[in-house]
């Protein structure tokens, strides 16, 4: 990068100025971008997997929406729930089934991981959707949002719009440096080595398995946050919070944005989120905006086939040499 | 419970089995020759069923309606193995996953716009529509046994395609390895796109010959879609015989599963897939 120390102030500049917007700007916006953080949040977990560790999860959304869940049957039907427990609670138990399903899912490689991945997801798809536990196809609704209480006082009112936005923000912040710290560590390092070569990492010794399923189980824990966040926002969770559908959207983020660069992941995220927003547009394209989800498709489709690096890619593409074409297998 | 209803329980599960074995076998050929993920895969029973479905309804049989449609989605499979997958047999899966995934949209969203939302059903044709008694209340309908019998003929067809013609040796040799095949002279090229063409022609036409039992409606394909996935783990990928005995043992599993525990007939499929899993993680006849 040409200006090396104007890079490294600019996260602490876009932090600032997004933690100045719902000063400034509507509610509508102001939920939309809070949003959009919760999918950075999201999406940045997938990108440990995918972008770190080598891993393609099609059924992320799967601890997206566990989480949900969790919170959705911990809490009162119309009191407060206290976020400190709630939340490492939903989280904790994410953090289990991811652990449970990865020991089995990391028994296999490639085609087979992303297919075991989406069964494990749809399985839960099926047990929210088919039985009485989370009320079924229609889900259950969340009438009001975690408490923060210090003692017997309110610390921070997340029903105030602004007040869950700086929250959200916050464990945005939050996550992106813990998985800056975990990728920069010995461990981290050690996930990129499995990711270009499994076998050789295994010859030097490492405990590939077992960092793996640790990658693993800490995405679907990130995941859960998300996920938390999300059902917290909407107010209601339903099986289509973990419908693959949501697994594909993320996705689409990581690889959108440019995967294995965290920043990229939240990048990914905006563009997605204000991509959907754009196209499902009735004021701009009418009865055509019904129809998204053609538009998105093909999109999507474009993606894959001629900007495989993301948007990530391409900003490095503009600013210094052009990125080296993806290794062919 | 007596012997006519295990009976029928048996029968409705092997046709169900077989179903998605027509199904499977185009994903898991597709997968362990060409080393492509299809999500989209399932989008092609959904195109069979409506267009069964429409054309049925144009002309008044569905005999002619998968006559006619047939042509159409072997066209379809070829164009767009011509026009997206081939762009992606070298890349990463992640990409494939993608593309298909894009593909998937596309194709429900034009569903939408071509035919609708709702639901409808197809008629059985009047020459099957009967129903052969069984004991004084229970029977079971020709239509049925019809489609296990179209099924297990075609699987005999595939069997004999693949392990006893030339074309069938040229697929195998190009599932092993391409590179080679191809400096033998042969067109590789060719031979993707008919696989391709093949694989999604038979999901059509499965989409086509169940439509009078499943009747059509929106998402069909993303259900048949998983439960394939499901059968192309436990058979392991690029086994057409893997694909025959997981299809027939989810099918079986699965119908019997809804009638004697209804609350987890849902769940067994992927309890079967996780014990195949921790026991064989290449499938019961996959290679290591």
């Amino acid at each position: 990068m040409p200006n090396a120390r104007l890079t490294a102030w600019l996260p602490y500049f876009v932090v600032g100025l997004l933690a100045l917007f719902p000063m400034v700007e509507s509610t509508f916006y102001t939920q939309l971008l809070t949003k959009v953080l919760i999918m950075a949040i999201f999406a940045m977990s997938l990108d440990l997997l995918v972008g770190y560790t080598g891993l393609v999860s099609f059924g992320h959304a799967a601890y997206f929406g566990l989480a949900g869940y969790a919170l959705a049957l911990m809490a009162p039907k119309y009191e407060t729930v206290s976020l400190w427990w709630s939340l490492p609670a939903a989280v904790g138990v994410c953090a289990l089934f991811a652990l449970i399903t990865g020991t089995l899912v990391l028994r296999t490689r490639g085609i087979y991981f992303i297919m075991v991945t989406l069964a494990f997801a749809q399985m839960l798809f099926f047990i929210f959707h088919d039985t009485k536990i989370g009320g079924g196809s229609d889900g259950i609704y969340i009438y009001a949002k975690p408490a923060m209480k210090v003692g017997g006082a309110v610390l921070v009112d997340l029903e105030k719009l602004q007040n869950f936005y700086w929250l959200v923000l916050a464990l945005t912040t939050l996550v992106y440096l813990l998985l800056h710290r975990v990728l920069g560590s010995t461990f981290g390092r050690a996930l990129l080595g499995i990711k270009v070569n499994e076998h050789r990492m295994r010859a030097l010794g490492f405990p590939v398995f077992r960092y793996q399923l640790a990658s693993f189980t800490l995405s679907g824990a990130l995941a859960g946050v998300a996920g938390y966040l999300a059902a917290t926002q909407y107010g209601f969770v339903n099986p289509e919070i973990l419908s693959w559908h949501q697994s594909g959207a993320v996705l689409m983020m990581v690889i959108l944005g440019g995967m294995g660069s965290l920043y990229g992941a939240v990048i990914g995220a905006f563009a997605f989120v204000l991509l959907q927003e754009v196209l499902s547009n009735q004021a701009w394209f009418g009865i055509a905006a019904k129809h998204w989800q053609l538009a998105m498709g093909i999109f999507i489709m474009l993606v894959a086939l001629y900007l495989p690096q993301g948007l990530a890619g391409l900003l490095q593409q503009f600013g210094r040499k052009p990125v080296a074409e993806i290794a062919d297998e | 419970m007596d012997f006519a209803f295990i009976l029928i329980q048996l029968l409705n599960g092997l046709q169900y089995g077989l179903l998605l074995f027509l199904v499977a076998s185009g994903l898991t050929l597709v997968f362990g020759i060409m080393g492509i993920i299809n999500l989209a895969h399932g989008s092609f029973y959904m195109v069979g069923a409506y267009l069964a479905w429409s054309l049925s309804s144009m002309t008044g049989s569905l005999a002619a309606a998968i006559l006619l449609a047939i042509p159409l989605t072997v066209i379809l499979g070829m164009a767009l193995e011509r026009l997206l997958f081939r762009h992606l047999y070298q890349r990463d899966h992640l990409y494939q996953v993608l593309l298909t995934y894009g593909l998937i949209l596309v194709f429900e969203e034009l569903r939408s716009i071509i035919w609708g939302d709702d639901v409808h059903g197809v008629v059985v044709p009047a020459l099957l529509n009967a129903s052969i008694p069984l004991t004084d209340n229970l029977s079971y309908p020709v239509y049925r046994l019809a489609i296990s019998g179209v099924c297990l003929l075609l699987a005999a067809g595939l069997y004999f395609l693949i392990q006893k013609t030339r074309l069938g040796m040229m697929i195998r040799a190009g599932a092993s390895n391409r590179d080679m095949v191809q400096s033998l002279g042969i067109d590789i090229k060719l031979i993707y796109t008919l696989v391709f063409a093949l694989g999604i022609a038979l999901a059509a036409f499965a989409g086509m010959i169940n439509a009078p039992l499943s009747s059509v409606f929106p998402n069909m394909g993303s259900q048949v879609l998983i439960i394939c996935f499901v059968v192309v783990v436990i058979g392991g990928i690029g086994s057409v015989k893997g694909a025959m005995a997981a299809s027939l043992m989810i099918g079986l599993a699965e119908t019997f599963g809804q009638v004697l525990m209804p609350d987890f007939a849902g769940m067994i499929v992927y309890v079967l897939m996780a014990i195949v899993l921790v026991w064989r993680p290449e499938g019961l006849f996959g290679r290591a």
